[in-house]
């Protein structure tokens, strides 16, 4: 009796394995992803994935829209320490060194089996690559990636006479410029600003524009020591600082980032700085012709890469990563990363995105839409440290200290050195 | 044998409220001190005892002081103008007044917004240049103030939304405080020839007490909690200069990811709001009349 109690318990269990191993070919995923700007994004993401789960019968996909760039790294990592990360996420390029040092994220090139994936791994612009990498490992796949380009009023050029289809080529033409845009009434108060570089948040990320202009690398590809002291950087400050005080053609004191667009439409600012995400939002709702145009140069061309990576989780089981990989290369594949570009303004990732039919009849009928590729050439990874978040932060506070007035660029960059060297120290 | 019996029926009664309070309040306090003592666990590196160098480092840290003056400062100034605006706005459409259930409605409806809707809306007046407050400064020729991007402003703008929010909550408290004081009272004061500022003074005002104790204790609690509108109007900028210590927390624990250091802020805010409390009730206790 119980010989056969055992036999119909070890039957059931072996019974029981069998359909688990039967079962492990419906792959569930958990995918995380962030919204950073408006419009249609999470509807083009939702609808990618399900063209994915309808061609893949076995994989299913849940689509988690986790709020801001901000909430989603932090919803994953509380989920990722709680032991149920999410099997892929798309998160900021710069927090791939927070991600490693939490060892919740694996490489991709474990994953790449075949020469084909290897293949594929190499085929994006290395400008996106380079906050993608560390170690010669790829720990990111870039997706929804960005740059910040200047949109300039051709109606308030007009005006002021200058040339509607000729933007600032250099920092001198865009303070000359800016000098010619701003208006003011018989009160002496400003009706429109020449130009705007908002500085509200994460000022870092559009000051890199000018630290890269004015040829100086902000950290190494270690993402272990920070180069803030550097005397073309308080250069670079200088400069932004001297727009509003010594030139007078950009607002005093912290700009707001959100309301940029909104200052454009209204006819506040005449140029703005900002990424090349909003592309589609000045299309549709600027009242006037605009032009967009690489951000001007100084002693070279330059601008920082920006936005999100696909990363794979550690804890997953070997089948997740296989169908996470597959996903992730299908979804980053020329027709799907078309209809992303179209539907966002991200840049898509790779050079035969932009062969494809649809994105040059896109392109055909909006070539504003090519500045941003055409920009990655000058582009340098956007800053990323270990403790990456609170690096930018000490960064970001010297920034707004020296364009509110509290401090001198040269101080306030030293500072911010001796504070990122401190905590950056114990990485080497 | 019915002693025994009643102590497991106190205890079975107790036991929903303490399972409560331990699971939410005691053990997440205790915890937070006892992390307050350790490194920070990374995944490549577990935590270790590492004793007061937290604490140390919360002394040598320029940003903590920065953000704790500016919590005391935020404290001082919206706790006493938020409830006085509560007691006089209570009093104003406590009166004979025609529309009054108007007037009542439109001071209560910022209490009933989320923060983060009312942030929303304030981030629309402050804007430069097309913002309300400048569309107004400027069609009377004056230059545009950017409130929010300039560190001598940016505190006391985020202290008028706190306000301009709280003011009409105290006053609902105060409005059902005043609507209970017998009208006997002032006809015995009218006989007596009594001012009407002197019945306040002598006979409203201490009839409000116990409300107000009420009100100042949920003020000095709000000060404190709420931070909801700095994320979404300056995220603590421009350097710092309206960060406030809860959000310095969440910065620090769901930014920086640094847990400890955050444990070591939350003590140091627990430590506050006790002594604060404990201020509040040994001091104020001697003054309320309860009736």
């Amino acid at each position: 009796m119980t010989f056969l109690k055992t036999m119909t318990t070890t039957l059931s269990a072996a019974a029981l394995l069998a359909s688990t191993a039967g079962s492990a070919l419906a792959v569930d995923l958990q995918f995380f992803f962030p919204v950073a700007v408006g419009g249609k994004a999470a509807d083009t993401i939702q609808a990618l994935t399900d063209e994915y789960a309808a061609a893949n019968p076995d994989v299913k996909i849940d689509a988690v829209y986790a709020g801001s760039y901000q909430d989603t790294i932090t919803k994953t990592l509380t989920a990722a320490k709680g032991g149920t990360p999410p099997q892929l996420s798309v998160i900021l390029a710069v927090d791939m060194f927070s991600l490693i040092e939490e060892d919740a994220i694996i490489p991709f090139d474990g994953l790449a089996k075949t020469d084909e994936d290897k293949a594929w791994l190499t085929s994006f612009y290395p400008a996106f690559m380079a906050n993608s990498m560390t170690g010669g490992k790829t720990y990111g796949i870039p997706f929804q990636r960005s740059t910040p380009v200047l949109y300039w009023n051709k109606e308030a050029f007009k005006d002021a006479g200058l040339d509607p289809n000729t933007p600032p080529a250099t920092w001198e033409e865009m303070v000359e410029f800016g000098k010619k845009l701003t208006k003011t009434d018989s009160n002496g108060n400003v009706t429109q600003w020449g130009v705007r570089i908002p500085s509200s948040g994460f000022p870092y990320w559009l000051f890199q524009g000018l630290t890269t202009q004015n040829d100086v690398i902000l950290a190494n590809d270690a993402g272990n020591k920070t180069n803030f002291d550097d005397p073309k950087v308080a250069e670079a400050l200088q400069f932004l600082v001297d727009l509003s005080v010594k030139h007078k053609v950009m607002q005093p004191g912290i700009v707001e980032w959100g309301s940029t667009p909104k200052a454009f439409f209204e006819g506040q600012a005449a140029m703005i700085w900002t990424t090349t995400g909003n592309l589609t939002n000045v299309r549709d709702n600027a009242p006037f012709d605009f032009g967009v145009a690489m951000l001007p140069a100084n002693k070279r061309r330059g601008a920082p890469t920006g936005g999100g990576n696909f990363y794979i989780f550690k804890d997953s089981t070997d089948e997740q990563k296989a169908a996470s990989f597959d996903f992730i290369k299908w979804i980053t594949a020329p027709e799907q990363a078309a209809k992303w570009t179209i539907a966002t303004g991200y840049v898509a990732p790779r050079a035969d995105t932009w062969e494809t039919p649809a994105m040059k009849d896109y392109v055909a009928g909006f070539p504003q839409a090519l500045v941003a590729r055409d920009q990655l050439e000058y582009a340098v990874a956007e800053l990323a440290t270990y403790q990456n978040q609170r690096i930018t932060t000490i960064f970001n506070d010297a920034l707004e200290a020296a364009i509110t007035g509290t401090k001198t660029p040269a101080d306030a960059l030293k500072e911010a050195q001796a504070q990122a060297e401190a905590i950056l120290k114990d990485y080497r | 044998m019915t002693h025994r019996r009643e102590w497991i029926y106190a205890w079975l009664l107790l036991s929903p409220a303490l399972v409560l309070l331990f699971a939410f309040t005691h053990i997440p306090a205790i915890s937070t001190i006892w992390d307050s003592f350790f490194s920070t666990p990374r995944g490549i590196r577990p935590s270790k005892f590492v004793g007061l160098e937290n604490y140390e480092k919360l002394l040598m840290d320029d940003t903590f002081w920065q953000v704790f003056w500016n919590s005391i400062w935020y404290a001082v100034v919206t706790i006493p103008v938020s409830v006085a605006l509560a007691l006089l706005m209570a009093i104003w459409v406590d009166g004979k007044l025609s529309g009054r259930s108007f007037v009542r409605l439109a001071y209560f409806a910022p209490t009933v917004l989320p923060l983060i809707a009312v942030a929303n809306i304030w981030m629309f007046f402050y804007t430069p240049g097309f913002g309300l407050i400048d569309q107004i400064s400027g069609a009377l020729g004056y230059p545009s103030v950017n409130w929010l991007g300039n560190p001598e402003l940016a505190l006391g703008s985020i202290m008028v939304v706190s306000i301009w929010k709280e003011a009409g909550f105290f006053m609902i408290f105060y409005l059902a405080a005043l609507q209970s004081i017998p009208p006997v009272l002032r006809e015995a004061a009218a006989i007596e020839g009594a001012s009407r500022w002197t019945f306040f003074r002598r006979v409203t005002f201490p009839l409000l007490m116990p409300t107000t104790l009420f009100v100042s204790i949920n003020a000095v609690i709000n000060s404190f909690r709420m931070v909801d509108h700095v994320f979404v109007m300056t995220e603590g900028g421009p350097n710092n200069a309206s960060s406030l210590l809860l959000f310095y927390i969440y910065e620090t624990a769901f930014k920086f990811w640094d847990t400890a250091y955050a444990s070591t802020l939350t003590v140091v805010l627990l430590v506050l709001l006790s002594v604060i409390a404990l201020g509040q009730f040994l001091l104020l206790d001697k003054r309320v009349h309860y009736r």
